[in-house]
C-alpha cells in the first residue's frame, strides 16, 4: 500500500516537472523569436521593400511540374476557375494545375486556413485575396508577398488598368497582386413592375429614399430590405459614399478625416433614419433572402453587389432591365465603389516559374474575358471585349471606365482585417443601440487602434 | 524489493511517452497561450516570419474587462453564463421528465430511447443548420401556434434585440456578492438540516456579513467599470439554447435511466407497500438517489455548454453579437482581425472558467476514490 502511493508520488513528480518545464522552454524559445524578431523588424525597416519578382529570369524558364491554386471559389464560381484553370494548363500542359478550393462566401474559411499555411511555412503558389488593404495590411505588411511592379511594367499593365485601380491594390512599395475581377458594391435593385405599381421610381439621393418610404410602408411595402451584419456594412458604405462624396471617402481612409467630425455624424444621422425603413428580421436574412424579398414583392429596394445580378439572371431566372432593374445605390451615380478578387505571389513560393505564368495569364485580356463573363463580374482591364458580357456586365463595364473609382470597406479595399473585424461590432452596436455619439467614438478609437488615423 | 523497484521503474517507463506528448501538447500549449495572451503580438505585421512580440504582463485582460471597445467580450460572458445555466436546467429538466416516463416501461422503451439519444450523435454544425431553419422568422417554430388555430408567432429567434434581465456592469462586484449570499444562505440551510450545525454557522455568518455589505455598504464597492454600461440577457440566445437542449436532454435522460434502472425493485415494492404512490415514490425515493448523476451530468454539461461555438457559428453566424459567445469573439479576433495576443487572453479567460467547474469535481472525484 505505502510503496503504491510512494509509486504514485514518483509520477506526479515527474508529471510537474514536466508542467514546469514544457511552458518554461516554450517561453525561452519565444524569448530568442522575440529577439530574432526585433532584427528582422530593424532589417525590414532598413530595405523597406519587399522582394521585387524576377521577371526577367523567371519567363526565361519554361513553366513544368506543379502550381497550386488557393481560392474559396467553389459552387456556381467553380465553374469560372475551371475555366481559368483549362485555359492555363492548354498553354502550359507541363504543368499539373493543384485546385486547393477552401468553401465558403467571402472566404471566411479559406483565411484562416491560408494563415495556419502561410505561419506553417507551407504557403501556396497563389492565393486568391480581396484587392487592396485586406492584403496589404495583412501579408504586405508582414512582408510575405513579392513586388509585381516588374511584371506591370513588362506586361504593360500600367496602362490597361485604371490609375485610379493601381492606387487602391499598391502601396509606395510596390503592386502587390493581380485583380482578375472587379465587382461594383453601390448598386440598388429593384423590379420594375413593381416600382410603377406603388407609384415610385428609383430615388436619386437618399433624402429622396426617406420621403417616399413611409408612402410604401403605408401599401404594406419594406422599403428597404437587409440582411445579416456584413450587408448592413455594405449598406453604410454607401451612404457613407454619397453624403461624404468620394474625395472624402479616401480622405477618411487615409486618415486626414475626423471620425467624429459633423460629416461622419450625418452619415451615421442618415444611415439610422435609412434603418428605420428596413425589415425587421433582417439578421437571420442572407444576402439572398434580402434579395429574394425584392424580387417576390415584399421589399421595394434593395442595396447590394453586383453578384445580386448574377444571382437573379442565374438562379432566379429573371432578364436584366426588363424582370429586375438597377441604379447606382441614391447619390453615388459617377462613383464606382469596387471590390475585386486578385492573385499575388507569396515569398518562397515552390513554384515561382510556374507562378508567374499564372499571374500573366490572369492579368491578360484573355484570362480575364475567359473568367469573368462565367463568374458574373467584369474585367479590371480598360479593353476588355464586351461582347462575351450580358446586359448588365456591360453596363458596369461602361461605368467602370467613365467614373470615379473608389474602394469597399466591406469588401477589403480600404481598411485592414483589424479594422473590417472590429467594426462589424461597431456596426452590432449602432444596430442595437442607434446611438450617432457612440458609433462615433469607437470608430474614431478602432481607427486609432488599427493604425488607420492617429 | 528488487522487483518491485525494476516494477516501478517499468511502469515509469511505460508512462513516460504519454506524460511527455500530453506534457507538451496538452500544457505545454496551455501556458504557451497563457505567454501569448500576455505579449503584444499582433500589433502591425501579425503574420510576418519573425512577428515582434514584447511583454506586456496582463494588460490584455485589463483592456477585456475595462476597455471602451470591448464590451461586446462582457456581455459575451454573460452570454456564456445564460448558455450555461439553460443548457443545465433545460437539459436536466427534459432529461429526467422522459426518463421516467421510459422508466415506467411503456411498450418499446428500446426504440424510444434510442429515439431520444439519437440527436447526440449528430454534430452541433448538423444541429445548428436544422434549427436554423425551423427558428427562421417564417420557419417551423412560429408555425406552432397555427396549429391552434392561432396567428402565427412572430419572435425572431436568433436575431431578437430585445433584452432583459438588464443590469448595469459597474455594480458587477455587488451582483456577485449578492449571488454569492444566496449560494452560502442555501448551504447553510442544508447543512443545519443535516445536523452539521458548525458548519452551518459558520456559512450563515459569511452569508450575514455579505448581506448586511448588500443592503449598507453598496456604494462603497468599487464600481467595475468607468462608465455604466447594460448588459443583460439577450433573448436571442434563447434560440440557441433550444436547440443545445434538444441536442443534449436525450443524454441526461440516458443518464438518468441508467440510474433509475440501478434503484432496486425491492425498494419500489416496499415504497407502494408503505402506501407511497408513484409520484411519491418518484419525489421522496428514486430521484434523491440519484444526485451523483445529476451533479456529473452538471459537470459535462456545464464544460459542454463552454464549447457551444460550432452551434452558435452555425446558427447565428460570426457576427450576430446579439448571441455571442467568447469562444466565437476568441476566433474573430485571432484568425479574423489577426490579434493573437488578445484572442489568446480570450482563450485563457475560457480555459479558467471551465477550470472552475472541472477541478471540484476532479477533488471530489480524488476523495471519493482515496475514501475507498
Amino acid at each position: 500500500m505505502q510503496s503504491r502511493s510512494a509509486f504514485a508520488k514518483t509520477v506526479a513528480l515527474i508529471a510537474l516537472a514536466t508542467l514546469l518545464a514544457v511552458p518554461l522552454a516554450f517561453a525561452s524559445g519565444q524569448g530568442e523569436a522575440g529577439g530574432s524578431g526585433q532584427q528582422g523588424s530593424m532589417q525590414s525597416q532598413s530595405q523597406q521593400k519587399a522582394p521585387a519578382v524576377k521577371v526577367d529570369e523567371l519567363s526565361g524558364q519554361s513553366p513544368s511540374g506543379k502550381l497550386e491554386i488557393f481560392s474559396w471559389w467553389s459552387g456556381n464560381e467553380g465553374p469560372a476557375l475551371e475555366a481559368l484553370i483549362n485555359l492555363y494548363e492548354k498553354t502550359y500542359p507541363q504543368v499539373q494545375v493543384i485546385n486547393a478550393t477552401v468553401t465558403g462566401g467571402s472566404g471566411v474559411n479559406a483565411k484562416a486556413v491560408l494563415k495556419t499555411r502561410m505561419l506553417g511555412g507551407n504557403p501556396p503558389d497563389s492565393f486568391q485575396v480581396h484587392a487592396g488593404q485586406e492584403l496589404i495590411g495583412t501579408w504586405v505588411k508582414a512582408n510575405r508577398m513579392q513586388d509585381l511592379t516588374p511584371l506591370y511594367q513588362k506586361e504593360g499593365w500600367m496602362d490597361v488598368f485604371p490609375k485610379d485601380l493601381l492606387n487602391l491594390i499598391g502601396t509606395d512599395n510596390g503592386i502587390w497582386s493581380v485583380p482578375v475581377t472587379i465587382h461594383r458594391s453601390n448598386v440598388m435593385w429593384y423590379i420594375p413592375a413593381n416600382l410603377k405599381k406603388w407609384g415610385v421610381t428609383p430615388p436619386k439621393s437618399w433624402d429622396e429614399f426617406l420621403q417616399m418610404a413611409p408612402k410604401l410602408q403605408q401599401q404594406g411595402i419594406t422599403p428597404l430590405a437587409l440582411g445579416t451584419n456584413w450587408t448592413a456594412i455594405h449598406l453604410w458604405e454607401s451612404v457613407a459614399v454619397e453624403a461624404l462624396g468620394p474625395d472624402k471617402w479616401d480622405a477618411l481612409w487615409n486618415g486626414n478625416l475626423s471620425w467624429t467630425g459633423s460629416e461622419m455624424n450625418q452619415v451615421w444621422t442618415t444611415f439610422g433614419k435609412i434603418l428605420q425603413y428596413t425589415n425587421d428580421d433582417a439578421a437571420s436574412l442572407s444576402w439572398q433572402q434580402a434579395t429574394d424579398m425584392v424580387v417576390q414583392g415584399q421589399a421595394a429596394f434593395n442595396v447590394m453587389g453586383d453578384w445580386a445580378a448574377g444571382y437573379m439572371t442565374t438562379t432566379l431566372n429573371l432578364k436584366p432591365n426588363t424582370d429586375f432593374g438597377w441604379e447606382a445605390s441614391p447619390g453615388t451615380s459617377g462613383v464606382f465603389i469596387m471590390l475585386s478578387d486578385s492573385f499575388g505571389m507569396p515569398v518562397g513560393v515552390p513554384h515561382p516559374v510556374n507562378t508567374l505564368a499564372w499571374l500573366k495569364l490572369i492579368g491578360s485580356k484573355n484570362g480575364s474575358d475567359t473568367f469573368n463573363p462565367l463568374k458574373g463580374s467584369i474585367s479590371p482591364r480598360l479593353d476588355s471585349d464586351l461582347s462575351k458580357y450580358n446586359a448588365y456586365s456591360q453596363s458596369a463595364a461602361k461605368d467602370w471606365k467613365n467614373d470615379r473609382i473608389v474602394g469597399s470597406l466591406q469588401h477589403g479595399v480600404v481598411a485592414n482585417e483589424g479594422f473590417m473585424n472590429d467594426f462589424a461590432s461597431v456596426m452590432e452596436m449602432f444596430l442595437k443601440s442607434r446611438d450617432v455619439n457612440q458609433a462615433m467614438n469607437a470608430t474614431q478609437a478602432i481607427a486609432i487602434q488599427n493604425g488607420i488615423s492617429q | 524489493m528488487i522487483g518491485k523497484g525494476k516494477d516501478r521503474l517499468f511502469a515509469i517507463l511505460v508512462l513516460l511517452p504519454s506524460l511527455i506528448l500530453v506534457g507538451i501538447f496538452v500544457y505545454g500549449f496551455i501556458g504557451n497561450t497563457m505567454y501569448v495572451s500576455m505579449t503584444d503580438w499582433g500589433k502591425g505585421a501579425a503574420l510576418a516570419f519573425h512577428p515582434e512580440k514584447n511583454f506586456i504582463g496582463l494588460g490584455h485582460y485589463g483592456d477585456l474587462f475595462t476597455g471602451f471597445l470591448n464590451s461586446r467580450f462582457r456581455q459575451d460572458l454573460v452570454n456564456a453564463v445564460f448558455y450555461s445555466l439553460f443548457l443545465i436546467i433545460g437539459a436536466l429538466g427534459v432529461g429526467l421528465f422522459i426518463a421516467v416516463l421510459l422508466d415506467r416501461d411503456p411498450g418499446g422503451k428500446g426504440t424510444y430511447r434510442t429515439i431520444f439519444l439519437y440527436p447526440m450523435s449528430l454534430s452541433f454544425i448538423v444541429t445548428g443548420t436544422i434549427w436554423r431553419w425551423l427558428e427562421a422568422p417564417g420557419g417551423g417554430l412560429n408555425a406552432i401556434p397555427t396549429l391552434l388555430g392561432l396567428p402565427r408567432a412572430q419572435f425572431q429567434w436568433l436575431s431578437s434585440r430585445k433584452t432583459v434581465l438588464q443590469f448595469n456592469w459597474q455594480d458587477l462586484f455587488v451582483i456577485l456578492i449578492a449571488i454569492a449570499v444566496v449560494v452560502l444562505a442555501f448551504l447553510a440551510v442544508s447543512a443545519w438540516v443535516k445536523e452539521k450545525k458548525k458548519e452551518a454557522k459558520w456559512l450563515g455568518g459569511i452569508a450575514v456579513i455579505g448581506l448586511i455589505w448588500v443592503l449598507f455598504f453598496r456604494d462603497a464597492t468599487p464600481n467595475a467599470l468607468a462608465s455604466p454600461e447594460t448588459h443583460g440577457l439577450n433573448l436571442a440566445t434563447l434560440g440557441v439554447t433550444i436547440a443545445a437542449i434538444w441536442q443534449y436532454s436525450g443524454y441526461t435522460m440516458a443518464l438518468y435511466l441508467a440510474g433509475l434502472t440501478g434503484v432496486s425493485a425491492d425498494l419500489h415494492d416496499s415504497a407502494r407497500i408503505d402506501g407511497a404512490t408513484e409520484f411519491q415514490y418518484y419525489m421522496r425515493v428514486a430521484i434523491p438517489l440519484l444526485k451523483t448523476t445529476t451533479l456529473s451530468a452538471i459537470i459535462i454539461l456545464a464544460h459542454i455548454s463552454l464549447k457551444m461555438f460550432a452551434l452558435i457559428f452555425a446558427m447565428a453566424g460570426p457576427d450576430n453579437a446579439q448571441t455571442g459567445h467568447p469562444s466565437v469573439l476568441m476566433y474573430l479576433t485571432t484568425f479574423r482581425a489577426n490579434d493573437f495576443a488578445k484572442g489568446a487572453a480570450i482563450a485563457v479567460v475560457l480555459f479558467l472558467l471551465a477550470a472552475l467547474f472541472i477541478i471540484p469535481y476532479l477533488v471530489g472525484a480524488h476523495k471519493e476514490r482515496s475514501y475507498r
